[in-house]
């Protein structure tokens, strides 16, 4: 190798700080408060020949960490096959389309070819979630789609950008399909300013390191990614780790989808085997193939966060048995869930699988859920409109340092709820109760997090509640002996009366009129570990501070306290863990 | 503005391993430092060793400014004073709930201890909306109760935090007014009062911060001022404040919140005060010490001040502070390869125990510092100093079987890439910092402090394009010099959230005048001599539809909306190169900073003018060979001389490779570098072309 590991590691640094700039770029100037505040982009650099990730900003949600790469490979496909026109410098691409490498329509990618020398070198490109695409349901997340197009407008890649210039044609078909059009063209400027700032960037340290240094740079980089995360494979022990997950229902047929996996151990290869799992499926619950293998290599970058995000990262990762399963979903199939929480479950059937033979590394469960609440409706005192979004968080596995984080943020997102008073302050409700979710937490040696409770009340006008959550039926898995976290619980309060969704965690277009009210509790991680083991003084503790009480201490944890505050009786709980 | 201010003026700040002290005296020039070991028990204990060890006179002493981290420090280790929390039925857990977040982006592990625990939350019935009117009236009986259940467990501190308080007030305040009356002291802290904006969690988090550490300051300030008027002292004791400015004693703890921050505070505050006398008003500080590095970015000799600081994860404290950003590597930054065959630099570190191997504490760990001294960078002769006894052959082994072995290099070139991977990363998040506050690094001078900040400075600046490096007389006391230069500053923020056509200019000029004249009261009730006032304006914009602000700095107060339209789309596009022409702007916070300063105190004795030589020959202590990288590949070893800091003529001028040592930290100059001194002792290094 003629390349120095120094040189290396500096051009490394430099590739990823030229994404970190794109996203830190993309973020600040965004309208969309997705983009802007809950970090729903990424930004990244991408081979020109096949679309292989090459590097991608530190900062990006999880979810397209697999994403880009086949999106930006199969847009390479289509104009080699001439189906999308080649491109010129100055082009900007525009895509959204689910079964060409995405996710659902709302996360729309851009791609901008990158020149050196007159010949095209590179890609760099980003996703951005944008409010809304169109579609029968402000936002996107409709729980009884039973096809893409009532989901929202879909976009080939074409050039949105064309030597420099905005198409403003194209843009006028987008504006007249989406809702509240005016504000995207702040979102389509920063989005694709972020791939100008990466071209610069780029450029610079292109120029200083030399061309060819720096190809030859990305194709050891590639390679010794895949060295690191096969030395960290060769830890797992040779053989065959079985899981299963389930998703409630598609939001249409009210039946469970079944994820099964088998995590086999080859040599330095892991292959994830999907065979088995559920047909797609009527409703919006189907994955398309680009999200699923997303979902398993964001689960691996979970467990192991030291392999640096590169396509070498992925190659000793193999996933099959996915045709024919809800996991690779074909149009007109609808997929708006599949960012949200199929993903999720994916990733939480990895974690099931490899917990075992990866005990210190790998948690229970996790609430697993974006917990989507949208409640849509007239403000009569504001005379106008209004879409509501309430994501919630819920409780983290227990894992072999520690009890499980409470209320913590979806698997695949990294973002923050809105704060109660702002919701407040914009829509015409009234929370009545924002809490944790008390008793949710599954047993366990280190048990899982809380999850939250709240209760929320519509003051005026009329509005219509949908809800995209899951783990309604079966909650968070525990793991090693521990006891699964509570389940997702949804209750609506029309004039007094107590409504429970029939598919539990979806539903769709529920009327509200003033006073109704929306209570929902969100799912405690699994526990970790066997609860009989777990100290009594720490279930005395957290019975003090009112996370579950003595009758629970008793039956979960086998741990019997008298008085308050609360006393250890350690004849009893011997007595009671003994049983 | 009452009352005088005579005789020398103190500075010390207590830091987590040392306690540094500046004294200055106006009328005589004479300069004392001090350098002791911080007792973090009871940090008075070490600011009394420091002014011993000074030999400071005590009852001839006009001023005492010191910086804490009694607070900051509390805060991280979680050993608050006994605190109870009241609040709106039905949100008691708000401060355990957080944002739902998780502490990195990849990884499920996380943990998060809230300030109060659950059992000390109680909940009253009480509600006001988002508009300000009461929903549900404050249940008295309740409140009470509720109170005396708090003073039962044994709390000293109370949280009084009701939901949307910033918006109407009169629920919290008549709270406050009837739990006084049976509450055993002072320290009842109101949601509203320290920051009245929305957002229960960053609200509700700052006002438990200010509860939980309060009663603790006010101890230790009490404490401190009782020894020193034992000692003699007469006169005022000011403590530094995380927005750089300082505060009487006497109220200090009364917005304990204020002073978490203010080490890292007043070092950048020095920085400032340092950079605009020697005409470089645009910096970014560069303080790397043992563990972190801190960077912040000053502009025309202003720092950037946020009030959206987050001094851990899920602990955001939203006061005005210096944007302080802590980044990177320090010099016990241990270096590994990878399964991957690549080297890597942090973030895991050596601390300070074992330490590097260099310490001579039983590290066994390559770590920056001892790549630094592999490559002649430091003193060899340091490490005599070692009680463990490390050879420099110790250290070598390490690097050559740890790094070299599997990068397949021998031990220096080990180091030398050690070196370039810690300073690629370093320039990287410097570079970040800097572009996040919308700054191109090369408009900027990096001042470089703190024991190993010159040790990297001139090879950051190199990666950086910036065109010169700052090193002060003194960079191991920074932030006591900070102290010593403060000024009094008070910061203020109110929300108007108008759109720009609606936007009664009237309206914002009265906000200006309010808090203008705020601000100067609070400087007057001080009793120190102020040589003039300075108010800062700006405002916080966005265009509609936004949720990030970009702050648009004011030369005046009385500006018409046409005015902020053009100030704010020249900076959005010098800051985005976006063009927003069709879309309105929001004008979401007015600001006011009001700074008394204090009278300019002369820097130039910091090096003592009796110790400098006449000749540069005369200043050189030795010569020894150090490893210079050159370009980007390759590197190699020059025979460098090895100057005294104290000894080097005034005026002087040199090229690289050289090395200036001092009592507390060691400069690189690198080849083609030149550097210079002036008036003040610093020194200011013209970064050549890369060698």
């Amino acid at each position: 190798m003629s390349l120095d590991p120094i040189t290396l590691s500096v051009i490394q640094a430099g590739l990823q700080q030229v994404c970190d700039e794109m996203d830190l770029s993309f973020s600040r100037a965004a309208f969309s408060p997705v983009i802007a505040e809950a970090n729903d982009r990424s930004d990244g650099i991408y081979a020109a020949k096949d679309g292989a990730l090459i590097a991608q900003g530190a900062g990006g949600l999880p979810v397209f960490v697999g994403t880009m790469q086949e999106s930006t490979r199969i847009l390479v496909e289509r104009i080699e096959q001439g189906i999308t026109p080649a491109p010129q410098p100055g082009d900007i691409y525009i895509v959204n389309d689910p079964y060409l490498g995405g996710t659902h329509l709302m996360d729309v990618r851009f791609a901008m070819p990158f020149y050196r020398d007159g010949g095209l070198y590179c890609w760099l490109s980003n996703t951005g979630h944008w409010p809304d695409t169109g579609g029968s349901v402000p936002g996107g997340f409709s729980a009884s789609a039973t096809a893409v197009e009532q989901e929202g407008l879909r976009l080939p890649p074409v050039r949105l950008f064309k030597q420099g210039e905005m198409d403003s044609e194209i843009y006028a078909i987008i504006c007249s399909n989406i809702r509240v059009a005016d504000q995207r063209i702040g979102d389509v400027k920063a989005q694709a300013a972020a791939l100008l700032v990466g071209e610069a960037r780029l450029n610079e340290l292109m120029d200083r390191y030399g061309d060819d240094t720096v190809s030859e740079a990305i194709e050891e980089l590639r390679r010794r990614a895949a060295i690191q995360m096969r030395a960290f494979i060769a830890d797992i022990p040779e053989g065959s780790y079985c899981a299963t997950a389930w998703i409630d229902s598609d939001g249409v047929v009210n039946e469970p989808l079944e994820i099964a996996l088998r995590v086999t151990r080859r040599g330095e290869t892991l292959s994830f085997d999907f065979t088995g799992s559920s047909a797609p499926c009527a409703g919006p619950m189907n994955s398309v193939r680009a999200t699923t293998l997303s979902a398993v290599y964001l689960a691996m970058r979970h467990i192991f966060p030291e392999v640096p995000m590169s396509a070498g990262a992925f190659e000793p990762l193999e996933v099959t048995g996915i045709e024919g399963t809800f996991l690779d979903a074909h149009y007109p199939r609808p997929v708006s869930g599949c960012a949200a929480e199929v993903s999720q479950r994916i990733a939480e059937a990895v974690f099931a699988a490899l917990v075992a033979p990866l005990p210190d590394r790998v948690t229970a469960a996790p609430a697993g859920t974006s917990g989507n609440f949208a409640l849509g409706g007239h403000d009569p005192e504001r005379g106008r409109d209004f879409v509501m979004y309430q994501i919630s968080g819920g409780g983290y596995g227990g894992n072999a340092d520690h009890d499980g984080l409470s209320n913590g943020c979806s698997t695949i997102g990294i973002s923050k709820a809105p704060p109660v008073e702002i919701m407040e302050q914009a829509f015409p409700v009234l929370y009545h109760r924002y809490a944790l979710h008390e008793g949710s937490g599954g047993a366990g040696f280190h048990r899982g997090g809380f999850g939250l409770d709240y209760e929320v009340e519509l003051r005026r006008g009329d509005a219509r509640a949908s809800f995209v959550m899951d783990h309604g039926r079966t909650g968070p898995q525990g793991v090693l002996g521990g006891g699964d976290g509570a389940v997702n619980r949804v209750t609506v309060w029309r004039d007094g009366v107590a409504y429970t969704p029939p598919h539990l965690s979806k539903d769709q277009d529920i009327p509200l009129a003033p006073g109704d009210r929306v209570h929902v509790r969100t799912p405690g991680g699994g526990g970790y570990g066997a609860p009989l083991t777990r100290p009594p003084e720490a279930v005395r503790y957290d019975v003090e501070m009112g996370r579950y009480t003595p009758a629970q201490a008793a039956e979960m944890f086998g741990v019997a306290l008298t008085g308050t505050p609360p006393v250890v009786d350690a004849a009893e709980t011997a007595r009671l863990r003994r049983r | 503005m009452t009352g005088e201010t005579s005789g020398a003026v103190v500075g010390v700040d207590v830091g987590g391993t040392f306690t540094d002290l500046v004294e200055l005296d106006p009328s005589t020039g004479r300069v004392r430092l001090a350098k002791v070991a911080s007792t973090l028990d009871n940090q008075a204990h070490g600011v009394l060793d420091a002014l011993r060890e000074a030999g400071c006179d005590l009852p001839k002493l006009g001023l005492i400014v010191h910086g804490t981290t009694t607070t900051t420090n509390a805060v991280l280790e979680r050993k608050l004073s006994k605190t109870g929390l009241i609040t709106t039925q039905g949100f008691r857990d708000v401060l355990e709930l957080g944002r739902r977040t998780r502490p990195q982006a990849y990884g499920m592990k996380g943990d998060f201890t809230p300030l109060i625990p659950r059992n000390l939350r109680l909940e009253v019935p009480e509600r006001m909306d988002a508009s300000g009117a009461a929903l549900i009236p404050l249940d008295e009986d309740a409140l009470i109760a509720a109170g005396h259940q708090l003073i039962a467990e044994g709390c000293e501190s109370l949280v009084i935090h009701f939901l949307h308080a910033y918006a109407n007030p009169a629920h919290e305040q008549r709270a406050a007014e009837i739990l006084r009356a049976i509450w055993p002291n002072d320290h009842i802290t109101m949601g509203h009062a320290l920051l009245s904006e929305s957002r229960e969690f960053e609200r509700g988090v700052t006002a438990a911060v200010n509860a939980s550490v309060q009663p603790l300051l006010d101890r230790y300030i009490r404490r401190l001022t009782e020894h020193l008027a034992k000692g003699g002292y007469q006169g005022e004791v000011l403590v530094m404040n995380g927005n750089g400015g300082m505060v009487s004693a006497a109220r200090v703890a009364q917005e304990a919140a204020k002073t978490v921050m203010s080490g890292p505070a007043s070092g950048v505050m020095a920085a400032a005060y340092t950079g605009r006398r020697a005409g470089q008003g645009n910096l970014i500080t560069y303080d790397m010490g043992g563990t972190s590095t801190d960077v912040a970015l000053i502009r025309g000799a202003e720092p950037t001040v946020s009030n959206e600081i987050e001094l851990e994860y899920a602990m955001p404290i939203h006061v005005p502070m210096v944007d302080v950003r802590t980044v990177g590597a320090g010099g016990g930054s241990i270096a590994r390869v990878t399964p991957a065959g690549l080297l890597e630099v942090g973030p895991q570190s050596a601390g300070a125990t074992p330490g590097p191997i260099c310490y001579g504490r039983g590290g066994e760990r390559p770590t920056i510092s001892d790549a630094n001294l592999l490559l002649g960078r430091l003193d060899p002769a340091g490490l005599n100093a070692v009680e463990g006894g490390v050879s420099l052959e110790h250290v070598r082994d390490i690097f050559a079987r740890d790094l070299g072995a599997p990068l397949g290099l021998e031990a220096t070139a080990a180091a030398a890439a050690v070196i370039r991977v810690a300073n690629t990363k370093m320039a990287g998040a410097i570079r970040m910092v800097s572009v996040s506050l919308g700054a191109d690094p090369r408009d900027f001078a990096l001042f470089a402090f703190g024991g190993a900040g010159p040790l990297h400075a001139t090879a950051l600046a190199r990666e950086l394009s910036i065109p010169r490096v700052l090193v002060p007389a003194r960079p191991g006391i920074t932030n006591a010099l900070g102290c010593v230069v403060a000024d009094l500053r008070h910061d203020f923020v109110t929300t108007l959230n108008t759109p720009l056509h609606r936007l009664d200019p009237a309206d914002l000029h009265r906000v200006f005048a309010g808090q203008a004249t705020e601000g100067e009261a609070l400087i007057a009730r001080e009793n120190i001599e102020i040589r003039t006032i300075r108010r800062l304006y700006s405002v916080d914009m966005q265009f509609q539809g936004q949720t990030h602000l970009l702050r648009v700095p004011l030369d005046r107060p009385d500006v018409d909306a046409d005015t902020l339209q053009q100030l704010f789309e020249a900076a959005y596009f010098k800051r985005f190169h976006v063009a927003l022409d069709d879309i309105r702007a929001n004008l979401v916070n007015a600001n006011c900073s009001v700074i008394g300063a204090r009278a300019e105190l002369d820097l130039s004795a910091l090096i003592d003018p009796a110790q400098r030589k006449q000749t540069l020959d005369e200043a050189m202590l030795t010569r020894r060979p150090v490893w210079f990288a050159e370009g980007d590949a390759g590197g190699g070893w020059h025979d460098t001389p090895v100057y005294w800091r104290d000894h080097l003529p005034e005026g002087f001028t040199l090229t690289g490779p050289a090395i200036v040592q001092q009592m507390d930290t060691t400069l690189l100059i690198e080849p083609g570098d030149h550097a210079s001194g002036d008036a003040d002792g610093n020194i200011i290094v013209q970064i050549g072309a890369a060698a």
